[in-house]
């Protein structure tokens, strides 16, 4: 069903890059978006 | 378009990242509120009027994800995406069209029609094949895509509020935040088109998708519905959801209320802060919690969410004006109680039905939350003003409404008890034998 055997046969193309990539595509804006939440949580306790 | 095989070394962590950019951007739905004002200013609406786009949105999320749930089964992941993205990137374009020609129905139209069917398609698109491809790891899956439509509002909030800062309020201004928002959702969505791959068939699957020699049950969508436990489930995502737009519909309002006749008033300021804290909990609950529900179980999960989310209402109830850290974590375990409802049932419901049609039969299931986001808001809005008519103030405006909930919570214990493994007769196997039972002994008859 998945990869994580540990026995890919030897044609197969290394992913890590592309998870890499991937990850950080949607990694950044959500990282944005909770950089936000944040800052405006933190009125709750100075406000 | 035939759903896509992945190739022979193809990762599954390339998947989540997938479902993400899907989820992260229908998830703006719920920062809808932003274009709210400047709408209301620039076309002369009404506070009623201007939450109809997002109201017909979520209709049609419901709508599309209960009946295209089939179709999005049959057709693959990659094919409900391009759905998704084609239907939300346009629903903005319509909009846009509409802002910059004041045509307020083009707006409800785009948005609420077209965008809401992007919603609902793109909402179950990825669930299906999350599962497959975590078999040991369902609620972990599922917890981050349903996560993702938690974030699209955090993401979507912030940005759009300063892109109609940078354009203007008006209808130009709009027009053009809309144009940018179909653009931009369009390519951040389609790394979710071209990453989606569906597992390799095993050796012993069938060519129809249905495994030879199941891992568990299978049960068909429609077979589904006839069985106690996916009503069951319903009331359950319904209860827990209805409790937890309980305390996220009067938040603000609430935790003013109830500490200002204390020496430590909570000022409008802090009250916003307080509001972002949940929104906060809601999305660690749906990874966290989703994800213990691959240790201790899908029942004993919605067990805790149930019982102590009663428990919790209950302290908010009997002491939550003396101790505001108190009532702030109370609030905050019931929020990530209700995010972690959401993310977990898709895990449920593969435990009780099998992969073979889970996404639809998650689509069928999204009723319920439709259901609760009527109830939940009427409840107590309702509640609240009837007891500011009765002279009530501070925290006795809420102490019903905590009642109702906590008994709404026990409606859901209980359902979520109640739910047994899916009798056999439902059983794919099962069915296909009764349905070929009157054809074989016509077979027999003819033949004698």
């Amino acid at each position: 069903m998945h990869d994580d055997s540990g026995q890919s046969p030897p044609e197969t193309r290394d992913r890590r890059p592309l998870i890499v990539v991937t990850w950080l595509w949607v990694g950044a804006p959500l990282a944005y978006g909770l950089y936000e939440l944040v800052r405006k949580a933190t009125q709750l306790f100075t406000g | 378009m035939s759903p896509p095989i992945a190739p022979v070394g193809w990762s599954r962590w390339l998947v989540p990242p997938a479902a993400l950019s899907i989820h992260l951007s229908i998830g703006q739905a719920y920062a809808w509120s932003v274009f709210k004002p400047p709408l209301e200013e620039a076309l002369g609406l009404s506070g009623t009027q201007s939450a109809l786009p997002f109201q017909l949105g979520i209709v049609m999320l419901g709508l599309s994800a209960a009946f295209g749930g089939t179709l999005v089964e049959r057709r693959g992941p990659r094919w409900a995406m391009t759905v998704a993205l084609v239907c939300f990137s346009s629903g903005f374009l319509l909009s846009a069209l509409g802002a910059a020609t004041q045509q307020f129905w083009l707006i409800v139209l785009g948005y609420g029609f077209v965008g809401g069917i992007g919603l609902g398609i793109g909402y179950i698109s990825p669930v299906s094949t999350l599962i497959k491809w975590f078999p040991d790891r369902p609620g972990m899956a599922t917890g981050i895509a349903i996560m993702g439509f938690g974030g699209g509002a955090l993401i979507a909030s912030p940005w759009s509020a300063q892109m109609l800062e940078s354009f203007g309020g008006d209808n130009s201004g709009i027009a053009l935040a809309f144009l940018v928002h179909g653009l931009a959702y369009a390519v951040f969505m389609l790394l979710g088109v071209v990453l989606v791959r569906v597992p390799r068939p095993r050796a012993e699957e069938r060519s129809d998708g249905r495994p030879a020699t199941p891992d568990g049950p299978q049960v068909s969508a429609r077979r589904a519905l006839r069985t106690p436990q996916f009503w069951l489930l319903w009331v359950v995502l319904c209860m827990n959801v209805t409790a937890g737009i309980g305390i996220l519909e009067k938040a603000a309002p609430m935790i003013t209320d109830f500490f200002a006749d204390t020496s430590t008033p909570v000022s409008v300021t802090a009250s916003a802060g307080f509001v972002a804290l949940l929104s906060a909990a809601n999305m660690a609950g749906r990874i966290g919690w989703s994800s213990a529900s691959d240790l201790i179980g899908r029942k004993n999960i919605y067990r805790v969410y149930l019982g102590a989310g009663t428990l919790m209402y209950a302290l908010i109830a009997l002491v939550g004006s003396s101790s505001k850290p108190l009532f702030v974590l109370c609030a905050l375990v019931i929020l990530s109680f209700y995010g972690g409802g959401f993310a977990t049932i898709p895990a449920y419901l593969k435990d009780l039905f099998g992969t073979y049609q889970v996404g639809a039969i998650h689509g069928r299931l999204l009723t319920a939350w439709s259901t609760a986001g009527v109830l939940g808001p009427l409840i107590v809005n309702w509640i609240a003003d009837r007891q500011e008519e009765a002279g009530k103030h501070g925290a006795d405006l809420y102490g019903t409404s905590l009642l109702i909930m906590m008994a709404l919570l026990a409606v859901g214990f209980a359902a979520n008890e109640l739910v047994r493994p899916v009798h056999p007769s439902h059983h794919l196997d099962a069915v296909t034998a009764e349905k070929g039972a009157p054809r074989a002994r016509r077979q027999r008859a003819e033949s004698a």
